[in-house]
């Protein structure tokens, strides 16, 4: 019996059409994952709503408005914990799953999968950053945004921590990235400058602002702030490039 | 191939016809998947060329890939994902896809399309790697050890797939230590022991060896000194002769009345009483066996 259903037709999809499969996939993986949303949304929710109470109590003062000073920072917040940790987690268990390696012989290049997984973050950090701002917003923040210098500190932020994402996930076992990844999380968050400013940090704002983290939430505030954030873009272009290279370099599919 | 210095596949030279099934047969670790996993490319060899349709599977992989469909032996999915969302992921990365809807009912997965990965039994993930390995329409399939663990009943309905697949002008390549599967599906079979290539050609070739019968004789008594070796002269060159312990012997030689007539000439000359002498074709466990050395799984 023939019925030619399985008649061979090879081909690969158009490359923006296995983009697109690829971004779709990746971007409900992360949503539908509780503990990702956790990461994405809950915990800079929390970190918002509590830093501004507290800095109120404990009398922390800034030059500007404590709710103008900390939305931002944690806009870079939920960035980072995209971009960075819950990348480096689910690509370490795709490699541990054999998804890399399925996906190594579907008609699928390299360059395409990494484009989806950044275009899958991107959707991620928009449904973030639009929660968040709204949280801000109802908490009496008023920002005036300049709106390219936003952008290139979402994409350049992104690039920079995606990259060292990578690099974690594709060197360490899943279970090792998994810790690592929340590890560095936690200790950028609290020491890193992203919440809160540089100069918060005293003498230490100086090395801190050259950080990913530092880079990043500088440059959130300052786009936050009507400024285009030069030289904290460039930082972030650097760590990516730098982050790019070794993660290309040592990255292993299995 | 090595792996640090333990030599897993070793000077081993195949080739296979466009349009046929064709089984690598083998204990674990003989290299099967080794193997494999050379013409996908996820291996570079450390000596020797592999070439698929004539291209180079790492050098020429942008061009190779939507040609061929890779099962793997476990895993290949998101643990979060759906049956069937998985499956279509992988069609759209493909130009020409199966529809994928046909292919879940064709594996019996329609009824877990919405289960996740990591949820599906052990039979259910192997079957989506199948699926997710023919679902873009390849020219040509390797799939590793795709029904073990299976029940017999689905083992069966995907050999049936694999012929049809075949029918319709795919080339298989499968790795199996079932020698069965093999006997029934494949156009050619290769044995692989210790990463070295033992044996090849159609399960009938295999089998046949000519038209070799073989005789198994198993007596009351242990042989009496020098006997199995008066026996070896009395059957002369054609025939191969293997005292298997001291009340049994197997004889391996033209399949005709001579050959048993003389075994039963040299048990009267002797004295000894058969207890149980059979005569019988070999089959592709007898020449794993003979092979290899060692038990196969049928």
């Amino acid at each position: 019996m023939t019925t030619g259903t399985f008649r061979p037709a090879p081909g690969a999809a158009p490359l923006p059409r296995q983009i697109l499969a690829q971004a779709t996939m990746e971007a409900r993986l992360l949503l539908r994952n509780g503990e990702q949303l956790l990461l994405a949304i809950v915990i800079p929710l929390i970190v918002l709503v509590g830093a501004v109470q507290a800095a109120d109590r404990f009398g922390l003062s800034f030059d500007d408005p404590t709710v103008d000073v900390l939305t931002p920072g944690v806009l870079a917040l939920a960035v980072m914990s995209t971009a960075f940790t819950s990348l480096a987690i689910a690509t370490g268990f795709e490699r541990r799953y054999g998804v890399l390696k399925r996906l190594g012989t579907a008609p699928l290049s390299r360059s395409a999968l990494l484009a989806g997984k950044v275009a899958a973050l991107l959707v991620v950090e928009v449904l973030q950053l639009g929660v968040l701002s709204v949280a801000g917003v109802v908490l009496g923040w008023s920002p005036d945004v300049a709106v390219l210098g936003l952008m290139a500190a979402v994409v350049l932020g992104t690039a920079a921590f995606a990259a060292l994402g990578l690099l974690l996930a594709g060197t360490l076992r899943a279970e090792a990235t998994l810790a690592a990844a929340n590890l560095v999380y936690l200790l950028l968050l609290a020491g890193g400058a992203v919440v809160l400013p540089a100069s918060a940090y005293g003498g230490l704002g100086d090395v801190v602002q050259w950080l990913p983290s530092g880079a990043l939430g500088e440059a959130m505030r300052a786009a936050c702030d009507g400024d285009l954030p030069v030289v904290e873009l460039a930082v972030l272009a650097g760590w990516a490039v730098v982050g790019g290279a070794a993660a290309g370099r040592w990255f292993r599919w299995e | 191939m090595r792996y640090g210095d333990k030599t897993a596949v070793d000077g081993l030279s195949l080739a296979v016809a466009t349009g046929t099934i064709t089984a690598v047969l083998g204990p674990n670790g003989a290299g099967k998947t080794t193997t494999l996993e050379t013409c996908e490319g996820y291996r570079r060899p450390q000596g020797g060329s592999v070439r698929v349709f004539g291209l180079d599977p790492i050098r020429d992989r942008r061009a190779l890939m939507p040609r061929i469909g890779v099962m793997l032996q476990s895993g290949g999915a998101w643990s979060g994902a759906r049956a069937e969302e998985m499956l279509h992921h992988l069609a759209r990365l493909h130009a020409h896809p199966i529809d994928t809807g046909l292919l879940m009912e064709r594996l019996a997965l329609h009824e877990c399309g919405r289960t996740p990965y990591r949820r599906l039994s052990g039979g259910q993930q192997q079957r989506l790697g199948l699926a997710m390995a023919i679902v873009g329409r390849p020219e040509l399939v390797f799939v590793d050890e795709p029904t073990a663990g299976l029940d017999p009943q689905i083992r069966r309905s995907v050999w049936e797939l694999l012929e049809e697949l075949r029918t319709d002008g795919v080339t298989v390549v499968l790795t199996t230590h079932y020698l069965e599967e093999a006997e029934r599906l494949a156009d050619k079979v290769h044995i692989l022991d210790r990463g070295r290539l033992v044996a090849s050609g159609s399960p009938l070739e295999l089998t046949r060896g000519g038209t070799v019968a073989t005789i198994r004789l198993v007596v009351t008594q242990p042989f009496p000194a020098g006997a199995p070796e008066s026996l070896a002269a009395a059957l002369g060159p054609t025939t191969e002769l293997t005292v298997l312990d001291d009340v049994s012997l197997q004889v391996s030689g033209p399949a005709d009345q001579s050959t048993l007539a003389t075994v039963s000439r040299w048990c009267e000359e002797q004295g000894v009483l058969p207890e149980a002498l059979t005569l019988g074709q070999r089959n592709l466990e007898d020449v794993f066996l003979e092979l290899t050395g060692r038990e196969g799984s049928s």
